[in-house]
């Protein structure tokens, strides 16, 4: 029996693809039908539309994404300590090394905000003694770079990560597998926008001469480290979606580590303010969690499960599961978003960081829903939150066991994109983000939504079928 | 004050080009503009705005997401017929958002699940891309869309038949299954007589003459204009009668198609003959030889559909006859012009009249349209009429000024119309022309026919009692209205 003849012997249940109209006659006649809400897949790039075609339900890679997505849900990250940067990266410890947010790029392509970084980070490690020498230190070759993401780092903006800095350690205890990220310096002037003047370098010692060790020490005299998968579960229930949101999160970790940092003296009080005046403290970490759950999908083969997404001022990059080590970048795009004021889209410089290792990981801009105050960078309603939120899940995987929206009827975040129903539902990845200058030092001038541009996505999908 | 074309460019805004088209023709229906066109900035569709002359330097930037409002007219008007036609768009539907339950409208196949048949009709560019994902998520599929590749057919088709699934088209514009009305079809009584077609609008007339002869149809199988060509070998058909073989509600088999390539009729046939029902043959306008007792070849719709009544009903089936026509033409008038909608009628008209011209050759919107000497038939349906306007089964509006056209050639003896009925057909095809036909009188006789049933939602009878009353002669079917005409003015049938 073919299935025409079980057709012609059971009942019709049609979808229409196109014109709406050929939908009337099949819903009179009493058939269910369901018109699609369709738009040409891949940007309307037919070569990419016939490939996504061909990968549609296909066994390899069902079977590999059900395993990658599982390996994300099933991650845990706890944070163990703060130490500094070389000492959990090793290749930091050996040479003249700057990590940074983003797929790979060199000193001549990087755009101002992370020139600014550059020239602070390397000041501020000794390599040069003032800014100048700095620039010219960095275009001689004599500094490498890195992205941050090829050391199991994360790092907001500019994401520089020297070899002092202080990071955290998170680990998945069940796997061992470590993640990293840098501390956050605080809103206005800040290295990760490129602020690299006196006041911003003299922070930035005090971070690497005290935030760190004080956190450290703080973080291993408790008795059970943090663990930062129901930090963002109960931060999400608190209205951040732990992007542009973080309050609730940060308010959560200086309740858990308030006790912990009064024993350290005054430098621990001193710390405790520093939180209490970063409404963005938990970010970081919050970042590092996600790199940890994303990175336990990495290396399935065939898997098209996103397993990054990271900017670095100048181009977009993705990479994904079945696609090892290898990055796909299109230019990145400028964030639609709300400025302060005296500045305007043409001040801003393209998207930058790595602080959408959140949207890659279910939160962030796909938990949205949560953080109705956020939508408000774009002037959006709290039922645009929502929609947003929803549509996300038409792009994932899965939903996270973890992570409950209390607007959507505690349904979890929808998690683990892949990139298959990125080009066939045309909606990019939804990222929230906030917006540099794009001279060095001036700072964040904005924040707002930025949507994933589709190229790199098309470009994978010819590197998952070559694969097969 | 002059005429100027403009553009305005909406950026990542898709709409469905039916919209488009629509608000386009109520601005072009205007008098104060001289043309207007709503549509997405792919290549394709800014070499249409290009040649019209709407196309200017902010609609050349235009990409594929983009919508592009182009509209020319005198020059302090242009802005705000623009301004307006924006209006227009954002009157439609608001794009789907989050419903009041999380749910919103799905944007792909893969988001539906359970559902086993899927309708296409998307742009032939993307339409083999969305009829594979159909079948792989293990759909059948009716495929509307033309412009399809034939490379990409077979591939369709070869991955259907893995699957135990059925590909429709690409160019299927009919289908009914299970009584359930897929694209243009007609509201016919169900019975035993299974139809597989390629030819649709064949197809549709086959089943409305079926149903006026008192049997009904089983289901009706579109298999696309090229299944019957020599690279995609009958596919779809030959799979499609494999389950009309093997189905206990079918006692009679109708295969209608344009004349197939030889081996492909040959291998038909083949397959007819090892059937234990009874199958009518029509590849329309081919004298077949009947290859096994239960095999009957047909010449014409209308002979295809009387022996198909009566295997069914079991007596012997008289076509009915056309109307006797008291007027001769007057002297001079010598030419038969067909302005048909339907192709397969096209088809049949040229095969039947025999030196007819199929096409007017060059021809540009909106100037006078000039008619070569002699019969002429032509199919408003094909690509050269349709391009950036809905066909004329949907809108009659092109039709009616060919129709208009061919009345006022001097040697135009017999106009020639089909008016097809059913789903997807405009509301009122007879009223639109009716008009043109009334200006008729004194001239040329208009011989019309109806493919059509009581049920259908038009009401056949009101568009019967509408074409008598602008004047023309009504035939029984498209085969009967063709030999009525070649009576008249003396041409071989």
């Amino acid at each position: 029996m073919s299935g025409l003849d079980e057709l012609m012997a059971g009942e019709l249940k049609a979808v229409n693809v196109g014109l709406a109209s050929f939908a009337e006659p099949i819903a009179a006649a009493g058939v269910s039908v369901i018109t699609l809400d369709w738009r040409p897949p891949a940007l309307g790039d037919a070569d990419a539309a016939m490939r996504l075609a061909r990968l549609m339900n296909d066994e390899r890679i069902e079977k590999a994404n059900a395993t990658a997505i599982e390996l994300v849900l099933a991650a845990q990250a706890v944070l163990l300590d703060v130490v500094a940067a070389r000492e959990a990266i090793p290749a930091l410890a050996e040479g003249r090394l700057l990590l940074h947010a983003g797929p790979p790029i060199e000193w001549e392509h990087m755009c101002g905000p992370m020139r600014g970084a550059v020239a602070g980070a390397i000041v501020l490690e000794g390599w040069a003694p003032d800014l100048v020498r700095a620039e010219e230190i960095a275009a001689s070759g004599d500094v490498r770079f890195a992205p941050c993401h090829h050391h199991d780092a994360v790092g907001p903006m500019a994401g520089l990560i020297s070899p002092s800095m202080p990071v955290y350690v998170l680990e998945d205890p069940s796997t061992g597998r470590r993640a990293y990220s840098n501390l956050n310096e605080g809103i206005g002037k800040a290295l990760r926008f490129g602020a690299n003047d006196d006041e911003v370098l003299t922070k930035l010692r005090w971070m690497v001469a005290e935030v760190g060790p004080t956190l450290g020490a703080a973080l291993r005299s408790l008795k059970e480290p943090i663990n930062m998968k129901s930090n963002i579960a109960q931060a999400l229930q608190m209205g951040d979606e732990c992007h542009n949101r973080n309050v609730g999160s940060t308010s959560l970790w200086s309740r858990q580590l308030a006790p912990a940092l009064a024993r350290q003296g005054e430098a621990g009080v001193r710390v405790l303010e520093f939180m209490r005046d970063n409404n963005h403290f938990a970010l970081n970490a919050n970042m590092a969690a996600c790199k940890l759950m994303t990175a336990a999908g990495e290396g399935v083969p065939h898997s098209t499960l996103v397993t990054t997404m990271a900017r670095n001022g100048v181009d977009f990059g993705i990479r994904v599961s079945g696609c090892g080590e290898r990055w796909f970048v299109t230019p990145a795009p400028v964030p639609d978003g709300l400025y302060f004021p005296g500045y305007g889209p043409e001040d801003a410089n393209p998207d930058l960081g790595d602080s959408a290792i959140t949207e890659t990981a279910g939160i962030g801009g796909f938990a949205m829903a949560a953080a109705p105050a956020v939508v408000g960078f774009v002037g959006g309603t709290p039922a645009d939150a929502m929609a947003y939120t929803v549509e996300m899940a038409d792009i994932t995987l899965a939903r996270s066991r973890d992570f409950q929206l209390p607007p959507l009827g505690f349904l979890g975040s929808p998690t683990g994109i892949d990139l298959r129903k990125v080009l066939d539902t045309g909606s990019a990845p939804v990222i929230d983000t906030g917006i540099a200058h794009r001279r060095p030092g001036v700072g964040q001038i904005g924040a707002g939504i930025a949507r994933a541009p589709i190229a790199c996505f098309v470009e994978a999908l010819a590197a998952v079928e070559a694969g097969l | 004050m002059s005429l100027v074309a403009k553009t305005r460019v909406k950026r990542n805004a898709y709409f469905d080009s039916v919209v488009l088209m629509r608000i386009a023709a109520g601005l072009t229906a205007r008098p104060e503009v001289d043309d207007a066109s709503l549509m997405m900035g792919t290549p394709a569709n800014k070499d249409i705005l290009r040649e019209a002359g709407l196309l200017d330097d902010a609609g050349s930037s235009a990409g594929p997401n983009d919508l592009v409002i182009a509209v020319r007219s005198e020059d302090n008007l242009v802005d705000g017929l623009l301004a307006e036609a924006e209006t227009g768009l954002t009157a439609l539907p608001a794009p789907t958002s989050a419903g009041e339950h999380g749910t919103r409208r799905p944007r792909a196949l893969a988001q539906v699940a359970g559902a086993n048949l899927a309708l296409i009709s998307t742009p032939g560019a993307y339409a083999a891309a969305e009829a594979l994902k159909a079948l792989k998520l293990g759909m059948h599929v009716f495929l509307f869309s033309d412009n399809v590749p034939v490379e990409d057919e077979v591939m369709l088709k070869e991955e259907a038949s893995h699957r135990g699934l059925l590909v429709m088209g690409p160019d299927c514009g009919t289908a009914i299954i299970n009584g359930v009305p897929l694209g243009f079809a007609n509201a016919v009584r169900r019975g035993d007589i299974g139809l597989i077609g390629a030819s649709g609008t064949g197809s549709q007339e086959i089943s409305c003459l079926v149903d006026a002869g008192g049997a009904g149809v089983s289901q009706l199988i579109g298999v696309g204009s090229h299944d019957l060509s020599e690279k995609v070998g009958a596919r779809s058909m030959l799979f499609a009668f494999e389950a009309l073989d093997a189905d206990p509600a079918t006692k009679v088999i109708v295969l209608v198609s344009k004349p197939p390539a030889p081996s492909v009729a040959q291998k038909v046939m083949e397959r007819a003959a090892r059937s234990e029902k009874q199958v009518v043959v029509n590849f329309i306008g081919s004298k077949l030889e009947a290859t096994a007792p239960n095999v009957h070849p047909a010449t014409t719709l209308a002979e295809a559909a009387g022996i198909a009544c009566g295997l069914s009903l079991g007596r012997t089936m008289h076509a009915a006859p056309a109307p006797p026509v008291a007027t001769r033409v007057a002297g001079g008038r010598t030419a038969i012009r067909a302005i048909f909608s339907g192709g397969t009628f096209a088809y049949e008209a040229s095969l039947l009249l025999g030196d007819v011209k199929t096409s007017i050759g060059h021809w540009v919107s909106g100037h006078p349209i000039a008619f070569p000497p002699g019969h002429l038939v032509l199919d408003l349906g094909a690509d050269q009429f349709t391009v950036g306007r809905p066909h004329p089964m949907i809108d009659p509006t092109l039709r009616v000024e060919f129709v208009r056209a061919a009345i006022q050639a001097p040697d135009t003896a017999v106009v020639l119309l089909d008016v097809v009925l059913g789903t997807g057909s405009a509301d009122d095809p007879a009223g639109a022309l009716a008009p043109a036909i009334r200006e008729a009188e004194g001239g040329p006789l208009v011989i019309a026919f109806v493919c059509g049933t009581p049920g259908d939602r038009q009401s056949l009878a009101a568009q019967h009692r509408e074409l008598s009353e602008a004047g023309a002669v009504l035939a029984p079917s498209s085969t009967a209205a063709v030999q009525l005409a070649a009576d008249l003015v003396g041409a071989r049938v």
